[in-house]
């Protein structure tokens, strides 16, 4: 009876506000509902967008031959297999019978590593020094950084080929063997590349940590200085360990970004599987991958094709996406606060 | 003591000091510091120079060059008076042809996702229930949409039989909007140009929602920097939200705007998917070197003039709407 009582008195109270103040709440209240539905919907429909080809993949993947060609089945399938999984396992580590589980997976995931580490490890370095220290010609070596970020690696790649195809410096190893190194199947041309911050996206990188280091005042250097602190103290015992997000967040872009990536792999990783190429030479697999038992030549059809490629993608994706889902915050952190001071 | 107080000014003595350790002065502080800079800069320095700087100045001889490549000792040179970019722009059928097409599908696809990272980071930036989770699905593009899995991608016409089979559906069934929309505006005549690229982006929202995940944390980090004192103030002087918008939020966001054009426009052009791109690793895979080099030489040119272009206007608009 009292609940029931006040919320009348309530009520009647709300009118009387409503019409005090001509319906400024309620018409307030209204427009920020509709809004936040229409929001709600249009952010709905573009994640939907974004995510709805992985979870067709997914369904796609567990499809068998014949659900492919069944117009009924749209998404989930009707006979759940596994099969598929072990064609793109075999197709990728095609070249190994001995190991034949996802050697090149294998392979790109110590590539990655590697090679992130030893970019965050230089683009730290050179970040550093571009924010702290001044130095003559400052201002054209970091041109220079912005020039790379700029000149598309395909301008170079012929050269950079040719280069490593006989490898010198300064013509030592001429006179030492007799005639120049060819790198072209060996993984040290790209290391060096990534320890010289040339790799994939480097320059993106050095930008990255520079704009961090150049956020920290000056004062806790001068302290550091006047309290008897190498430089080399410095770096590690003060600036480092504030810097480990953004520095994880260089080696995460950069795994990933390295994980993915075709045209370095495809230019510079010739001797050894990398997953990338394999996928992207999937389709020319695939016809003598099913032919290999039979001497006729198969034709795949399309579906199949694109079912098997799907999965070479799903297999791709799935570990990045794992690694986001615990790394987010990094990720979008250290970019919002690059992008902050551009 | 006037000379130490202008830090960017160097004598050459000390400038010779800083990269050439036996040389020069380093008995300031001043001196010293800048020695330990350049030694933090070196592997860049020494990597630019081996890397860039060399392979570069061998490309700009590849693209003029006849190239024919030695096993084991190298490669060889021969003069060939500028025959290779001759053959990009009047021997070669399709190299024109696909450099005039993407730049066309560049500009509008520059704009797309400009306009696109800058409403989504606006709708991003007001507080909602979701918001991380909205804010991480839309960055997820980044790592979705790179390297090798682009190309896949487009390559795959159907991409998603499912998709298409599902378009057939809804064709069949008379409900595919964008498709019907268009026919009846086409049929009131309405100016069609435009409307064709319109109906053109949205038919592409995919390719440009994927394509602008670091353009919208970038647009997100600049409109968290803007002082919410700012709407206050405005509101309390009877702004509406719309006004606010055009007063407040778009001049604080336009130098981020030049960013994110070149930054687009870079990325556009260094897809894998680029039909120019694969023109050239084609040329490259044939050992065309020459040709390859050239016409990659091209291509960054168009490249860079769109980046010089794009960012003269927009500086201009950003520093008009300042004054």
């Amino acid at each position: 009876m009292k609940t029931k009582d006040t919320s009348r008195a309530n009520k009647a109270e709300h009118l009387s506000r409503t019409r005090r103040n001509s319906g400024y709440v309620l018409k307030s209240r209204i427009r920020k509902g509709t809004v936040s539905v229409l929001r709600a919907l249009l952010l709905f429909g573009l994640c939907f967008m974004i995510i709805q080809p992985i979870i067709s993949r997914i369904g796609v993947s567990l499809m068998t031959e014949s659900d492919l060609y069944d117009s009924t089945i749209v998404l989930l399938p009707r006979h759940v297999t596994l099969e598929n999984y072990k064609i793109v396992f075999d197709l990728t580590s095609f070249l190994r019978k001995d190991f034949p589980f996802l050697d090149s997976m294998l392979n790109t995931l110590w590539v990655s590593l590697v090679v992130s580490v030893l970019q965050a490890l230089s683009c730290t370095l050179v970040g550093y020094g571009f924010a702290r220290y001044s130095f003559p010609l400052k201002k054209f070596w970091f041109g220079c950084v912005v020039a790379m970020i700029i000149i598309p690696p395909q301008t170079i790649s012929t050269a950079l080929y040719a280069n490593f195809n006989a490898f010198d410096i300064f013509g030592i190893f001429t006179a030492l063997t007799g005639k120049p190194l060819n790198l072209l199947k060996s993984t040290i041309p790209y290391m060096l590349m990534s320890l010289t911050c040339m790799g994939l996206k480097d320059g993106l990188y050095i930008y990255m940590l520079r704009t961090y280091f150049q956020g920290i005042p000056k004062s806790v250097e001068e302290a550091a200085f006047v309290d008897g602190c190498s430089t080399m103290h410095t770096l590690v015992r003060i600036m480092l360990p504030d810097a480990v997000p953004t520095i994880m967040s260089c080696f995460l872009f950069s795994f990933v970004w390295q994980w993915t990536d075709l045209f370095y792999t495809r230019n510079f990783f010739k001797g050894i599987n990398m997953y990338s190429t394999k996928l992207s030479t999937m389709y020319s697999q695939m016809a003598r991958y099913f032919s290999k038992d039979a001497n006729v030549s198969v034709v795949v059809s399309q579906a199949r094709e694109q079912q098997l490629i799907n999965i070479g993608v799903l297999i791709c994706i799935i570990p990045l996406i794992i690694l986001y889902v615990f790394t987010q915050k990094t990720f979008v952190q250290s970019i919002a606060m690059s992008g902050s001071k551009e | 003591m006037a000379k130490n107080l202008s830090p960017d000014r160097w004598s050459l003595k000390e400038g010779v000091g800083a990269f050439i350790p036996w040389m020069g002065s380093y008995k300031t502080m001043r001196a010293r510091n800048a020695r330990t800079g350049v030694l933090f800069i070196l592997p860049f320095i020494i990597g630019f120079c081996l890397f860039m700087v060399v392979p570069l100045i061998e490309s700009i001889q590849f693209s003029l060059n006849d190239v024919t490549l030695v096993p084991g000792e190298g490669y060889s040179l021969s003069w060939n008076s500028f025959y290779n970019y001759r053959y990009a722009f009047t021997i070669d059928a399709t190299f024109t042809q696909y450099l005039i097409d993407e730049s066309g599908k560049m500009v509008i696809n520059t704009i797309a996702t400009l306009v696109m990272s800058f409403v989504l980071a606006v709708i991003l930036n007001q507080n909602f229930k979701g918001r991380t989770l909205a804010r991480a699905i839309f960055f997820l593009p980044v790592i979705l949409s790179s390297g090798v899995l682009a190309g896949i991608e487009s390559q795959s016409q159907t991409f998603n039989m499912l998709s298409a089979m599902s378009e057939e559906a809804a064709n069949a069934s008379g409900i595919n909007i964008s498709a019907s929309l268009q026919s009846l505006l086409s049929i009131s005549g309405v100016g069609s140009g435009i409307f064709d690229i319109i109906f053109d982006m949205i038919d592409a929202i995919y390719d440009i929602v994927m394509a602008s995940g670091i353009q919208i944390i970038v647009f997100l980090s600049g409109l968290s920097a803007i002082s919410p004192s700012l709407y206050e103030a405005a509101d309390v002087e009877g702004c509406t939200a719309w006004e606010a918008f055009w007063k407040i939020t778009f001049p604080m966001l336009s130098p981020l705007l030049l960013v994110n054009t070149i930054y687009t426009i870079i990325d556009f052009f260094m897809k894998n998917s680029n039909t120019v791109m694969e023109h050239i690793n084609t040329l490259q895979n044939n050992s065309q070197y020459g040709q390859a080099a050239a016409q990659s030489w091209i291509y960054f040119a168009v490249a860079l003039a769109f980046i010089g272009i794009s960012s003269f206007i927009i500086s201009k608009g950003v520093s008009s709407s300042e004054n």
